[in-house]
């Protein structure tokens, strides 16, 4: 009955071996396993964490990288964008000053040949008048001559080569 | 269910055989899962590693619940070899209980009040010894005047309460399983009648005696913590 009553712990009264083993064993347990497990778990753990945290904070480094390439990026290619259209702006204008520079160039030469032919023409008219008149003489010569030949008196003569001369004259 | 145990005298102390054993056993034991768990540590854990991280995980939390970190890290060891040792203690009368000569010999080493006891006293031992290192004799004495002189005898008389129902509520509710297991089994002995009627009460308070040795696990650890944050920390 006593048993019952006190549980295993009667009987003997009272077992200060149990104690005593008792409070070694957890003593013991507790140095081994802080040596053996808990001690290396704690390691890795917290080489997890501080891991997780240089990644995180790589991550984040990163990112804030990134975003600044982006955005130099973004600006570069407005600049080059903006570039292209000012290297455009700018052979237009050329093209444009270019092309009217060979039109009045091509307008110049057209009125100085029109020029030189017209000088041309007027020379050709003047040798051909001057020719003409040559021919007019000659020919008044011979005139003359046939009507030397009708024996015209002086007076009458002159009076004729005269007329002659003006009629020519006029007809130029 | 009267069983006795085999006594043994050695230069002057009285042995319990069957304690002794079963102390053993669950040290044995909770050594083994510990450091086969922690045989090949790695970052990305795996398996026994996992489990042991969450119980590592779990008494930081039962820890920082009772005092900061700061103070609480030093108790980890501590807390973790407890909770794992009064579990493993609880479990080991709960498959079965060996009896030679009428002689009870494998039960929870958690089943004898001198065994919880102990723990308790040495619990409350250490609550006093970091009481007095951490803050200094002065402080430490001061603590019992406080919050007014004339408490201090109650204050002595908690230190014995705690000590007490500490053991003793871990000792009560893991012998009061035994005891009811083993009624039960008997039952199942009477006859066949009386053994088919009595397998399932057996088998829900088996059930539930696990249920009740992890909580008494628990609340003993989560007692040692406060006890040690009441010794330690400086706020009250």
């Amino acid at each position: 009955m006593q048993n019952l009553i006190l549980g295993a712990a009667a009987g003997e009264g009272l077992n200060t071996g149990d104690i005593l083993y008792q409070l070694v064993a957890f003593l013991i347990l507790l140095v081994l396993l802080r040596k053996f497990a808990w001690g290396p778990l704690m390691g890795i753990m917290k080489e997890r964490q501080s891991h997780i945290n240089s990644e995180i904070d790589a991550a984040e480094k990163s990112r804030q990288e990134a975003k600044s390439y982006l955005e130099s990026q973004v600006a570069e290619l407005k600049k080059a964008k903006e570039e292209a259209k000012s290297i455009i702006d700018n052979a237009k204008k050329q093209g444009e000053a270019q092309g009217e520079a060979i039109i009045k160039a091509s307008r110049d030469e057209a009125e100085r040949v029109k020029e030189a032919a017209l000088a041309e023409i007027a020379s050709e008219k003047e040798k051909a008048v001057a020719t003409l008149r040559q021919e007019v003489a000659a020919l008044s010569v011979k005139i003359a001559s046939k009507v030397i030949a009708k024996e015209l008196d002086e007076s009458s003569q002159e009076k004729l080569i005269n007329e002659y001369l003006q009629e020519v004259g006029e007809s130029r | 269910m009267e069983h006795g145990a085999h006594f043994e005298k050695f230069m002057g102390l009285t042995f319990n055989m069957s304690n002794v054993l079963m102390i053993t056993v669950s040290s044995v034991i909770v050594f083994l899962i510990a450091v086969l768990a922690t045989r090949t540590l790695s970052m990305r854990p795996g398996g026994m590693q996992n489990f042991l991280e969450w119980v590592v995980d779990f008494v930081k939390g039962i820890i920082n619940s009772t005092m900061d970190w700061h103070t609480g890290g030093r108790f980890l060891a501590l807390g973790l070899t407890l909770i794992m040792y009064i579990f493993v203690a609880n479990m080991l009368g709960l498959p079965f209980a060996v009896v030679v000569d009428h002689n009870l010999w494998w039960k929870s080493p958690t089943a004898d009040p001198t065994i919880t006891l102990t723990l308790a006293v040495m619990v409350v031992a250490l609550s006093h010894y970091y009481g007095v290192r951490m803050k200094g004799f002065k402080e430490y004495g001061a603590e019992f005047f406080k919050p007014m002189k004339f408490l201090f005898p109650l204050k002595i008389i908690e230190e014995f309460a705690n000590t007490l129902t500490l053991g003793l509520r871990l000792y009560g509710n893991i012998f009061a399983g035994e005891m009811l297991l083993g009624l039960l089994v008997g039952l199942t002995k009477m006859g066949i009648f009386a053994g088919v009627l009595g397998i399932f009460p057996l088998i829900v308070w088996q059930g539930f005696s696990v249920f009740v040795g992890a909580i008494q696990a628990f609340i003993f650890t989560m007692l040692t913590m406060v006890y040690l944050a009441h010794k330690v920390s400086h706020d009250h």
